[in-house]
């Protein structure tokens, strides 16, 4: 009601339009579903679960900020994690590897189950974890090291023979589609590379100790639209191989990259299903909203 | 799918200690060692001294802070004249370094062009950058003598009627001591009022701007109020590193016993300066001592001037770094 | 603070302030504080560039190529150098750096990567503060009495201990900034890929800060390079070649000041020469250290 109306003792206007919130800017269309195409569509029926999580729970402190989060993430295909900022989907992605021990006064609860062991569980030697779910994250970050140093630091953490660095840097570079641009220059620094070769640099990174599961944090949303391109042709590439786990704010990749979506809103799981489903026919009305543009 | 060699992963367990390894274990110990090392020397600079003065502490008590004169035919030690010309030189050097460290200061902040601002500034922090000693040869052999010969007659001949500018010309005195004090202590005032001028947030300048002040309006309105207990922590900083001073006072400062008077053309030494000519001649026993505690004091002197210092710099939110400190 | 608006004349230029006897004792003001701040930096420029240039022309006469290796004549006979305080110098310096550099970059480490803002690391941040500001003089009555009483001689030892201390804070407190600037993602990546954190500080974090840890130890070897107190009652100084720790050293500082007060004038003009290869070094760290850390690019120091 009004009350600024009612000093001058008329009454307020009828309300003759009906004011909806500015719908988010969505790359490409003005239509509000989202288009699916390529990858999202081939998917294996049959793919076992890498990763099953049950019932995690998470805190900062005292804050919550997961509630009873339970997904299972499946072999060698790619799961993405949408929702609006501040939904918990970065959280959720730092617990499989761990990295969120790294903050003071954090707690987990739960279950994630990787080859019948519970990642959450506190005895676990997170270092050896580590070296089998690999993380890309937002921005860039190559070390200040040469280009072949780099790729070639996990290998180096692990023991690996001189030998299979050299052949193993190669094919890191390759898959990562990075090696033709720099194989001239793998002694120079990493610091030299544009914005979307550090990214890939990372990608290659994380690849060369061929780890089971690869997490990436919004890997593309640093990177100029060209460059996204790549590394989205990349990420579906990688599948092939390797588990991944993808968090995005931008609905159109995940639909682009992902046979698995789950959507995060609040800290609370509230829908998982193959992408073309969640997409086409979500079953909640938080999914619907969320994915017509309607907040987020 | 692991790339690992057969093996390594039972040494991996084997090297594990909850979720740290053992080389992380050992790289945290060396570092905490380090540090406690670091804790332990302070601490044991400070036991070293008050234990070493114990004799002379037991034996003079606060009489050690008036006695004349350090005397080992008669076994009486005391830092009187000392204390006198440690504060007379220091409040000399302080009272003309603010103006001049603080004018600066102003001046690269607030009018000098953007161009030789960085130069300028690098140039005065060179200042501190040259060792005390050299200030010393300069005091010596060309500072003392001038001023003997000419800035100490003009000043009598002026503002004679002042007990300080009265008495006989002496070119190594406490007005040289303090003179080179003034020049030691410049570039710590300037580089610290300059860091806190620099933090004045631009809206209060922009606001009295907008309203038509003059620059000096500004500064005088908006930045020293802000920057006023930075700028006293650097001074205060000054004062610390004047009161410690050792090399350029001892060279200039005369070295010799005058009755305790306003008059600073007289010669005179200071605590530092004490330290530095004594501790040869210093027989083991109460001499030794009388020289340690002079040493405790001036830490004691330092160390306080120091913490006030650094709180008050602290509470402007700085660290205060560089060639000056 | 009284700023008024004047009524103006019909004919006044409107963006010019009216020319009240209070706007021009505004101006006045201005231009007095102008003129008075350009004055007092005027003065330090002035001084310092009279000093170096003093010394300059006091000493490059007597700069030669036996100032490097010659020893002191005795009594003042012409000729001579200043080569044994030249080495003892560059001996005391580095027996510095190796007890400073590791204990400080050690604590920068501490302070950085480990204690962050809890207690204890704001008590030993706060410590390596107050370390600054002890006088110099203080360190060498610390080594006098824990190293020369017992072994009963001045050392060269004894000398570089106290000087080393002096090292300490400026190496901490540099070691610390830097490595804090350090992005955080990096530690992320290195431990996302399995490394320890061991392996993290030493082989990503603390390259990464490389240039400014050097510039820090730079720093602190060009402080202690310029030090005398501390060196006289522990190196004491040595009129002959001595490159024995354990025994009396000589170092540049220590000859100017004897020289200094001599009353011999060969000696005098060394005392200048070796003033000179001593700000000559200084300013040439100083100099590398701002160009290497592109200090003359912005406003910063």
């Amino acid at each position: 009601m009004d009350t600024r109306f009612n000093k001058f003792g008329k009454e307020p206007p009828a309300v003759e339009f009906e004011i909806t919130p500015m719908p988010k800017p969505v790359e490409s269309t003005h239509v509000p579903k989202v288009t699916i195409a390529g990858a999202a569509t081939v998917l294996n029926p049959e793919a076992v679960t890498k990763i099953d999580v049950r019932h995690a729970n998470f805190w900062y402190s005292a804050k919550q900020a997961l509630f009873d989060v339970s997904l299972p993430v499946r072999e060698k295909h790619v799961t993405a994690l949408i929702g609006p900022s501040g939904c918990g989907k970065t959280t959720f992605l730092r617990t499989l590897n761990r990295m969120n021990d790294l903050i003071p006064g954090t707690r987990t609860e739960g279950e994630a189950i990787l080859d019948g062991r519970n990642i959450y569980e506190k005895s676990l030697d997170v270092v050896a974890l580590r070296q089998r779910i690999g993380m890309v994250f937002q921005r860039p970050t190559p070390f200040p090291k040469s280009i072949f140093e780099n790729v070639a630091y996990g290998l180096r953490v692990q023991g690996t023979s001189r030998k299979r660095i050299q052949e193993r840097v190669e094919a890191s570079l390759r898959r990562a589609a990075l090696w033709d641009e720099v194989k001239d220059r793998l002694k120079t620094s990493a610091l030299g590379l544009s914005g979307g070769q550090q990214q890939r640099l990372c990608i290659a990174r994380a690849i060369a100790v061929n780890p089971e599961v690869l997490l990436m944090d919004e890997p593309a949303s640093a990177l100029d639209p060209i460059a996204t391109l790549k590394i989205e042709e990349l990420i579906v590439e990688l599948a092939k191989d390797y588990t991944i786990v993808i968090v995005t704010h931008n609905m159109q990749q995940a639909a682009r990259v992902s046979q698995y979506t789950g959507f995060f809103l609040n800290g609370k799981l509230i829908e998982y299903a193959p992408t073309v489903e969640l997409f086409e026919h979500p079953r909640k009305k938080e999914t619907e909203d969320y994915i017509s543009g309607r907040f987020g | 799918m692991q790339q690992s060699l057969p093996g390594t992963r039972n040494v991996a367990r084997l090297l594990r200690w909850g979720n740290r390894r053992l080389s992380d274990t050992i790289f945290r110990g060396i570092t905490i060692l380090l540090v406690l090392f670091v804790v332990a020397i302070v601490a044991g600079v400070a036991w070293i001294l008050i234990s070493n003065s114990m004799p002379a502490i037991q034996k003079f008590g606060f009489r050690f802070l008036t006695n004349q004169a350090f005397d080992p035919v008669h076994n009486v030690f005391g830092v009187g004249p000392a204390i006198f010309g440690t504060l007379v030189t220091s409040a000399f050097a302080i009272l003309f370094a603010i103006p001049i460290g603080v004018g600066t200061a102003i001046f690269l902040v607030d009018f000098c062009p953007r161009p030789i601002q960085s130069p300028l500034a690098f140039i005065v922090e060179l200042l501190a950058a040259v060792p005390s000693v050299i200030y010393g040869l300069f005091g010596f052999l060309v500072l003392a003598p001038w001023l003997q010969g000419s800035a100490e007659p003009w000043l009598q001949k002026y503002l004679g009627f002042l007990p300080f500018f009265q008495g006989a010309f002496h070119g190594l005195s406490l007005f040289t001591a303090g003179v080179i004090l003034v020049i030691m202590v410049l570039p710590l005032i300037t580089s610290v009022s300059r860091e806190v001028i620099l933090t004045t947030p631009t809206t209060q300048r922009e606001a009295l701007l907008a309203l038509g002040a003059t620059r000096w309006e500004v500064i005088r309105h908006a930045v020293l109020p802000y920057s006023r207990i930075g700028i006293t922590g650097g001074v205060i900083l000054a004062l610390g590193r004047a009161l410690g001073e050792t090399m350029a006072v001892t060279m200039v400062v005369g070295n010799q016993a005058s009755p305790i008077s306003p008059g600073l053309f007289n010669s005179g030494y200071t605590l530092a300066s004490v330290i530095a000519n004594q501790f040869n001649e210093a027989t083991p026993g109460l001499f030794f001592s009388a020289v340690i505690e002079a040493g405790l004091l001036v830490f004691i002197i330092t160390l306080i001037t120091n913490i006030i210092a650094r709180v008050l710099i602290y509470r402007m939110g700085h660290r205060v770094g560089g060639l000056a400190t | 603070m009284s700023i008024t608006v004047e009524q103006q004349q019909p004919t006044a230029n409107p963006f010019q302030a009216p020319r009240t006897a209070h706007n021009a004792r505004r101006r006045i003001s201005n231009i007095a504080i102008v003129a008075l701040s350009l004055l007092a930096t005027a003065f330090a420029v002035a001084v310092l560039l009279f000093l170096l240039l003093y010394v300059l022309r006091a000493g490059l006469p007597y700069i030669n190529l036996d100032l490097f290796t010659k020893i002191p004549t005795p009594n003042g006979e012409p000729g001579g150098g200043l080569a044994n305080s030249i080495q003892g110098s560059l001996i005391l310096v580095g027996l510095a750096s190796l007890f400073g550099i590791p204990l400080g970059l050690f604590t920068g480490i501490y302070l950085s990567e480990f204690g962050g803002r809890g207690p204890i690391a704001t008590g030993v941040r706060f410590l390596v503060d107050v370390l600054t500001g002890i006088p110099t003089i203080i360190f060498g009555l610390f080594a006098w009495i824990f190293i020369v009483v017992p072994q009963q001689s001045f050392s060269g030892l004894a000398g570089g201990v106290a000087l080393g201390i002096i090292m300490i804070p400026i190496v901490a407190r540099t070691s610390e900034v830097v490595l804090r600037l350090v992005p955080n993602e990096l530690r992320e990546a290195s431990l996302a890929l399995g490394a320890t954190e061991s392996r993290t500080i030493l082989r990503v974090v603390i390259p990464s800060a490389r240039n400014g840890i050097i510039t820090g130890i730079v720093l602190a070897m060009a402080r202690v390079a310029g030090e005398t107190a501390p060196l006289l009652m522990t190196a004491f100084g040595n009129p002959f070649f001595n490159s024995d720790i354990t025994q009396p050293m000589d170092a540049l500082p220590l000859r100017i000041f004897n020289f200094a007060e001599s009353p011999y004038q060969a000696q005098i003009n060394q005392a200048y020469a070796g003033s000179l290869v001593l700000i000559v070094l200084i300013l040439i760290t100083s100099f590398a250290i701002r160009w290497a850390t592109g200090g003359f690019k912005h406003g910063g120091r």
